[in-house]
């Protein structure tokens, strides 16, 4: 049996073992693409406004729609495109970004009016934190990990209707990435898992540049509309300069015990692998990091996770051959990332999902983690404050203690009045088993897990006390803190990066 | 280490810096509206706070100010161990302090002569009377300079080099060493000129001070590495005391090593090497140059 | 010891305390406090000012307090300056503290 295409020319119906054949009906084939303008002319994705674009998308009460948060404290993305879909009257809608701020207030009254409904992320801060600890959403706010999130996308846990992402270029057609314009946020790390597989992307910019817009972070084969706006974010509250050196003599005196530590430890070999975060300690660590790395004459393989100025001045100096890029904290960093091939780009999967095959986790020597409590069992939150209201975020938290093979806590032993080695940890974000040593300005503890790590830096003369020890001697200087009182109701569920759930937070009374 | 008076956030736990003294200021880092509080707050800070060993210091104010006696009153008896008077320049108002002190340790039930005495010398007339001074109370344990008003009383100002400071650092040394006292260097202010500051330390040690008051936690560790004595001077003074001991043992009047006769102020300058690598942690941390 | 007017000590400052203190007709001791620890420490708190206070003999009080997360020997210490700046006193002081 023939058919015949609109060519005149004769295609069988079916070939046997191959199946049935669809003729050619000619070049005009916009109805088959994947996409959802039907004004799509194969030039330009431009041309809808906010609005439209929602529409376009076809988002309807009960989806749900993601967001990222590069863009951190100075973020107006998720705000425009909640009053945008508020305004459409839309209800009920899932709200899933890789994190949340204190800017972010103004979800409280869409949460009111019944527009947001859900909230996953892995972090929520300031107002509107406070408000979910106090009952505002009917259903838990779920805290994922970053590796978790990119775990829960990937597996399918995690459907996304419609990603919002705000770029700091693109071009007409959707190529994407976060090094020029006026809101410059580097790495867009966590938005690519987004862009991979949320049914529908508009990328939100202020910037449209020429065609074609390289170097590419998310390529044009993701997205389907490109939406341009005024300004998608404040570049002070987007590098809001949290990355500068602390002077504080607290935090200084932490970090260079930390590095001691790692140094005696036997860490600090050739070839190392190290993510060293953003906190003022934390930061500080580099710098003491790389003096101990000249006099050893050693250098690092990489470095990874959010990457700092103090980084990339290691990697230019020779110190670190390559950086692992998830999320740039300043503008130094951008440009870097922009520059130098081996400051690399990389997705929160390939970061720290624990399911795909092989994470950049796993090849970590040590990391350098904070904590906001910590237990005798080594648990650590990150994500309730000592009042157990919500005020932090998970993060990379628990995928990076897990991966690597010496995971430190810096803190200070108190902060004003409140202890942060206590007997139970308010909320527990990363079990203990995956902790190995806290860091205090006041003493260090080693997991007595950790037996053998614990005999090292003994036999190195590195002063240690017992957690419990630690404990003791905050409250000697604080008093026992009353443990917090909580309601019932369930107002958080704390993921694992598996999935699993470590922990919930209650509402507070 | 000098802690303002009247900062809680401070007070808390100034030693964990590893200076070897605090100093609680009641004097010109606190303001005159604020004495009072000041002088409560280190106060139920000596009496509540536990410095885990670290030397406690407290600067009063000048008897001669409507702020002293009320300081003296209160400090001698939260116990800190040394009080410092300031600007002092005659014997005379360290006998004052000697007597006040220890009628106040007689009321509080104190055993008599446990508050110690520092005495900072910031005047051309306090330099000129180091020696009486430094030989007028058992109590004194050490005299200290006091530059920045030192200065502005001699018409000059500060310089890196620090000519303008050499006699009276000298005075301050060689009184202190008659009388038997320790000497404490003045403090270095630009806290951004970590390496100007470690010359100084460099230069105050061989001048003989046997140490610096500093203003910020930064400044300690630039101190201690600099006091700290090297590997091969610690090595070298326990075998001067090793030599001692044997010596001793067999009765025999003269030490050699290497052989090389070893007189007294050798075999007391490797004593105090050793005491100093203790204070400085070397014997216990992988410290050191 | 009596109070003759309203005596304040303190700062607005991390770990520290504001304290203002009033006479009051009645006897009692009110305090009206404030901090950022209250879930935490609120109990302590008022029971370290009032222990403060009836140590100093003082039973007829309003003390209105802003706590920055101030340990204990910081907020005794602002009550008895207050207390003091309250009295115009300073001379029996020590000894009453002495205890």
């Amino acid at each position: 049996m023939m058919n015949r295409n609109i060519l005149k020319r004769e295609i069988p119906l079916a070939i046997k073992g191959i199946g049935k054949l669809r003729p050619y009906q000619g070049s005009n084939i916009e109805e088959q693409r994947g996409i959802v303008s039907n004004s799509f002319s194969g030039k330009s994705k431009l041309g809808h406004d906010l609005e439209q674009a929602i529409v376009a998308t076809g988002l309807k009460d009960g989806m749900t729609v993601s967001f990222h948060h590069h863009f951190r404290n100075g973020d107006y993305i998720v705000n425009m495109v909640m009053a945008a879909i508020a305004r459409l009257g839309i209800k009920d809608i899932t709200l899933a970004s890789s994190s949340l701020s204190s800017v972010h207030a103004p979800l409280i009254e869409q949460i009111r009016q019944g527009v947001v409904t859900r909230i996953e992320t892995s972090g929520i801060r300031g107002e509107l934190a406070e408000a979910i600890s106090n009952g505002l959403l009917e259903l838990p706010v779920i805290i994922r990990s970053h590796g978790g999130r990119a775990r829960a996308i990937e597996s399918g846990q995690l459907v996304i209707d419609v990603a919002f992402l705000g770029v700091s270029s693109c071009d007409r057609y959707g190529n994407a990435n976060g090094f020029s314009g006026k809101s410059v946020c580097g790495s867009l790390g966590y938005a690519m898992v987004d862009a991979d597989y949320a049914k529908r992307v508009v990328l939100i910019t202020d910037n449209v540049v020429d065609y074609p817009n390289l170097p590419i972070s998310i390529s044009q084969t993701k997205v389907d509309l490109v939406v341009q706006v005024a300004e998608v974010g404040d570049p002070q509250g987007i590098m809001s300069g949290a990355t500068r050196l602390t002077n504080n003599p607290r935090e200084l005196l932490i970090a260079r015990q930390a590095a001691r530590f790692i140094d005696l430890a036997g860490y600090l070999t050739d070839g190392f692998a190290m993510q060293t975060g953003s906190g003022g300690a934390s930061l500080a660590v580099t710098s003491f990091l790389r003096e101990l790395m000249k006099k050893k004459k050693i250098t690092a393989s990489f470095a990874l996770g959010g990457i700092t100025q103090q980084l990339v001045d290691l990697h230019q100096e020779g110190l670190v051959d390559n950086l692992f890029d998830t999320q740039s904290f300043d503008l130094r960093t951008a440009q870097s990332l922009c520059r130098n091939p081996h400051h690399y780009e990389i997705d929160a999967s390939f970061y720290a999902n624990p399911f795909n095959k092989g994470c950049l986790v796993d090849r970590l020597d040590f990391v350098i983690l904070s904590a906001l409590e910590v237990d005798l069992d080594f648990n650590v939150n990150v994500i309730t404050g000592s009042d157990g209201v919500i005020m932090g975020a998970s993060g990379g938290h628990c995928d990076t203690a897990a991966g690597a093979n010496l995971s430190i806590v810096v803190a200070p032993l108190l902060r004003g009045r409140i202890p942060t080695i206590i007997e139970r940890v308010n909320t527990i974000v990363t079990p203990g088993q995956t902790i190995d040593v806290i860091i205090t300005d006041r003493g260090t503890a080693v997991n007595p897990l950790r037996r053998e790590l614990i005999e090292r830096v003994i036999d190195a003369r590195f002063p240690l006390c017992t957690i419990e020890e630690l404990k003791e001697k905050a409250e000697q200087i604080t008093g026992k803190p009353r443990p917090i009182e909580y309601g019932d109701r369930v107002v958080g569920l704390v993921e694992y990066r598996d999935g699993t759930i470590i922990d919930i937070i209650r509402q507070v009374k | 280490m000098y802690v303002p008076g009247n900062n809680p956030g401070l007070l808390k736990d100034a030693h964990i810096y590893g200076a070897d003294a605090l100093m609680f200021d009641l004097e010109d880092s606190v303001s005159l509206q604020e004495k009072d509080t000041a002088r409560f707050l280190v106060f139920n800070a000596l009496l509540s706070i536990d410095y885990e060993g670290t030397e406690t210091v407290v600067r009063v104010n000048s008897l001669e100010t409507p702020y002293g006696r009320d300081d003296f009153e209160a400090i001698v008896r939260a116990k800190p161990d040394t009080i410092r008077l300031p600007k002092t320049e005659e014997a005379e108002e360290v006998k004052e302090a000697d007597l006040l002190i220890g009628e106040i340790e007689g009321k509080a039930g104190i055993e008599l002569g446990t508050i110690k005495l520092m005495a900072a010398l910031e005047s051309a007339r306090g330099i000129v009377n180091a020696y009486d001074i430094a030989t007028a109370s058992p109590r004194l344990v050490a005299l200290a300079l006091g530059a920045e008003d030192f200065v502005a009383d001699i018409k000059t100002s500060r310089s890196s080099e620090g000519c303008e400071l050499l006699f009276a650092r000298s005075q301050v040394l060689i009184a202190a060493r008659a009388a038997r006292l320790f000497a404490l260097d003045t403090v270095f202010s630009d806290l951004k000129d970590q390496a100007a500051f470690a010359r100084e330390v460099e230069y105050i040690k061989q001048l003989g001070f046997d140490g610096k008051s500093v203003l910020h936690p930064r400044q300690v560790e630039t101190v201690h590495r600099i006091y700290t004595p090297t590997r091969t001077e610690i090595e070298q003074a326990r075998r001067i005391i090793t030599a001692m001991q044997e010596a001793e043992q067999k009765g025999a009047g003269v030490i050699s090593l290497d052989q090389q006769m070893i007189d007294k102020p050798i075999v007391e300058r490797a004593q105090r090497v050793l005491a100093l690598a203790e204070a400085t942690g070397m014997n216990k941390e992988d410290g050191g140059r | 010891m009596e109070l003759k007017k309203t005596g304040m000590a303190g700062t607005l400052e991390s770990s520290d305390i504001l304290v203002v203190i009033e006479p009051k007709n009645s006897e009692g001791i009110d305090i009206l406090l404030e901090s950022v620890v209250i879930k935490q420490f609120g109990d302590q708190i008022r029971k370290i000012i009032s222990n403060t206070l009836r140590e100093l003999g003082i039973n007829q009080v309003i003390v209105r307090a802003n706590d920055k997360g101030a340990l204990d020997c910081v907020i005794k210490a602002r009550v008895q300056a207050a207390v003091s700046r309250a009295t115009g006193s300073k001379e029996c002081f020590w000894r009453v503290v002495e205890s």
